[in-house]
């Protein structure tokens, strides 16, 4: 194995972990909403994996980012446990939210997570507020906004673009395109390009194969560096895709999008797959040391789910907390009870 | 000791001295900075501060509502400055759906400490665009407190509250009070969120008014005094939290209520404290609770058909006569 290989194989390994981790997530999360064991609805990530844990692997617990409804990669790329991440999926008090936001509005602030957001294109106010925090506070962090091409029909996105440009701010819009704005094929609702939406602020924008983890952490790191050295914002367009439905429900979904497309992309261009190959045809892993990893991960996933079915739903009394910060019970404050 | 000063140097001293004490309170708005918003509460303030921290946006309501919902939740203290309360329609998503929901969702991991500053207030011939007052719309909301200032000494007390306040906090100022003056202390003073005024005391009918209705209220009781009725005003200051105590406390007392607002009158903040008063109070009362908002109309242009929408001292103290003296009372 070359020098450089070997340096970096760890980092290697722990974006194929990464991955691994966040498929067997959503494989679990996915069965518990099969087996009605799962309150509500969740949206996969399956399919985009390198997009998120390319992303995440150039950035610190120090550095922000916000997520989208289709945001448990994101949530686990950035550092969150399985185990938590499930009590929150199925509203247990011991979530990351206390099981009051749900698969999502996940949000991790130790590892920098802002949350998830259910409102499509929602939260790029918020990154670009985090990253004028940055700059004014004189931090060193950069944020990323994940938001999918379905976002790019909203207008609040050029709205904060065009701040953040002006002046100059920390933040990498990083849009994963897979192909589909909910039902809809992406083609149908994006005129232009979408690269050129961001380059009419004067922001350099990127496209990167987002099936590709290796290319992905590149061009992250690199722009993750220049915003640190205040040459941001930076825009990077992402080619994914989604293996399952806009949702988990979405099972009959071949009025837009064929059954021969889905199999080409899980054949051809399956990131773990691939990553998988290329670090056996470097010898950075063997096949016994990825099947164990896989395993490993595996087991790992399915304690967490089981830890969740038996872990405790928030007590009643817990419904009026947190409306306020400051406020134990909002009910009673908001009737004017000092506190 | 006090001093006479206007409802806009009260927002502009409060804002000063909490930029002052505190480095992370920012500015953020359309015309925040050298032009001082066409109200020109905000002058001098970029003098003193910087363009770092008195922050002129493009005119993106959204957008710049936005960034500062990020930036309070990294360390930020913003203070939103929404030129006209008509513009909330523009911002409902990031105030309503982020801002208000930000700690409850994270399970009280996160907060924002947001200031969105607004006006509301219709005769200025501004039109249907320019004139409405929203309040009801955010009180409606879980997770954002509301203020409504009715003279410079509350503006000042309440406006530094709502800054050192954890949580997103909307003021809406009467935007045709700013030139209004009122006693203010020279030393230091926050008015806590939450604290009912008794503005007057009265022993037949509470008169209780928000922002500029207090102004209505008061003069209503004047008139009601001439005629030897005995009026009791009561300003709630803030509706999210609502003193129901005082309020309730003075009802209980006088045993006749008429709640004066100038949101539409329908599903507003009349209706919601009436119905409290009901609710809470309604073997103390000697007559129906009475509503007076504003007309339920777009506001119209006209100085002839904008005032006719605005309840007046005079129509309050013909209901309060009436109620007084056992007249049915048919509101607006």
């Amino acid at each position: 194995m070359p020098r450089d290989k070997k340096a970096n194989a760890e980092a290697y390994l722990r974006m194929y972990r990464q991955m691994v981790r966040i498929r067997a997530f959503e494989d679990n999360a996915n069965q518990l909403y099969l087996n009605a064991k799962m309150p509500g609805l969740t949206h996969m990530y399956s399919g985009q994996e390198a997009v998120a844990v390319g992303i995440c692997e150039a950035l610190t617990d120090e550095d922000r980012i916000t997520s989208t409804h289709r945001g448990h990669g994101h949530c686990l790329a950035k550092g969150a446990e399985l185990k938590l991440m499930f009590c929150e999926l199925l509203g247990k008090e011991e979530g990351y939210c206390r099981g009051k936001g749900g698969s999502m509005h996940i949000a991790d602030q130790a590892h920098g997570n802002l949350g998830a957001n259910a409102i499509v294109g929602g939260s790029a106010g918020i990154a670009t507020g985090a990253a004028l925090s940055a700059k004014r506070l004189g931090r060193n962090y950069v944020t990323v906004c994940f938001f999918g091409d379905g976002a790019t029909a909203q207008g609040l996105w050029y709205e904060v673009m065009n701040m953040a440009a002006l002046w100059k701010l920390p933040v990498i819009y990083a849009c994963e395109n897979n192909g589909y704005s909910e039902y809809t094929p992406t083609d149908e609702v994006v005129a232009g390009s979408l690269t050129a939406r961001a380059e009419a602020f004067a922001i350099e924008a990127h496209q990167v194969d987002g099936q590709d983890v290796l290319a992905v952490n590149k061009c992250a790191t690199e722009l993750a560096e220049r915003c640190r050295r205040g040459e941001g914002p930076f825009f990077i367009e992402l080619e994914t895709y989604r293996y399952h439905g806009h949702h988990v429900g979405d099972i009959n979904r071949d009025y837009y999008r064929s059954k021969e497309e889905e199999a080409r992309w899980k054949a051809d261009r399956d990131p773990i797959i691939n990553f998988g190959r290329w670090l056996l045809s470097e010898g950075v892993a063997t096949k016994e040391e990825l099947a164990a990893i896989g395993s490993e991960i595996g087991d790992e996933a399915a304690a967490a789910v089981e830890y969740a079915l038996a872990a405790p739903y928030p007590d009643a009394i817990e419904v009026d907390m947190h409306v306020f910060k400051g406020v134990e019970h909002a009910l009673p404050y908001m009737s004017g009870a000092r506190q | 000791m006090t001093r006479e000063i206007t409802l806009s140097q009260a927002v502009n001293e409060a804002i000063a001295e909490e930029m002052r004490r505190d480095e992370t309170v920012i500015l953020v708005g359309e015309d925040v900075a050298e032009a001082g918003t066409p109200f020109k509460v905000l002058s001098g303030l970029v003098e003193e501060f910087g363009t770092d921290r008195v922050i002129d946006t493009p005119i993106a309501e959204p957008g710049f509502m936005g960034i500062a919902v990020g930036a309070a939740m990294t360390g930020l203290r913003p203070i939103v400055d929404l030129m006209f309360g008509d513009f909330l329609y523009l911002v409902m998503d990031q105030l309503c759906n982020q801002a208000a929901k930000t700690h409850y969702m994270s399970g009280g991991k996160l907060n924002v400490p947001l200031v969105l500053r607004t006006n509301l207030g219709a005769t200025r011939r501004s039109a249907a665009q320019h004139s409405q007052s929203l309040h009801a719309l955010v009180a409606h909301i879980p997770g954002l407190k509301v203020a409504m200032p009715s003279s410079a000494y509350e503006a000042k007390g309440l406006l530094k509250a709502a800054i050192r306040d954890d949580n997103p906090v909307v003021i809406f100022e009467d935007k045709l009070m700013y030139q209004d003056k009122a006693p203010v202390p020279e030393e230091e003073y926050l008015l806590p969120l939450g604290e009912a005024a008794i503005l007057r005391e009265g022993l037949e009918v509470t008169l209780i008014g928000t922002s500029s209705m207090r102004q209505v209220c008061e003069k209503a009781a004047e008139i009601l005094e001439a005629d030897g009725i005995s009026a009791e005003v009561v300003d709630p200051r803030t509706l999210v939290p609502l003193d129901e105590g005082t309020i309730l406390g003075s009802v209980r007392k006088t045993s006749r209520a008429i709640v004066v607002d100038e949101g539409h009158q329908n599903f507003g903040v009349t209706a919601e404290i009436a119905a409290r008063i009901s609710e809470k109070a309604f073997y103390h009362l000697d007559a129906p609770v009475i509503r007076m908002g504003a007309m339920d109309v777009p506001v119209p242009f006209s100085p002839a058909l904008e005032d006719l929408t605005v309840p007046t001292p005079e129509a309050v103290a013909a209901n309060a006569r009436a109620l007084v003296r056992g007249v049915p009372v048919h509101a607006l």
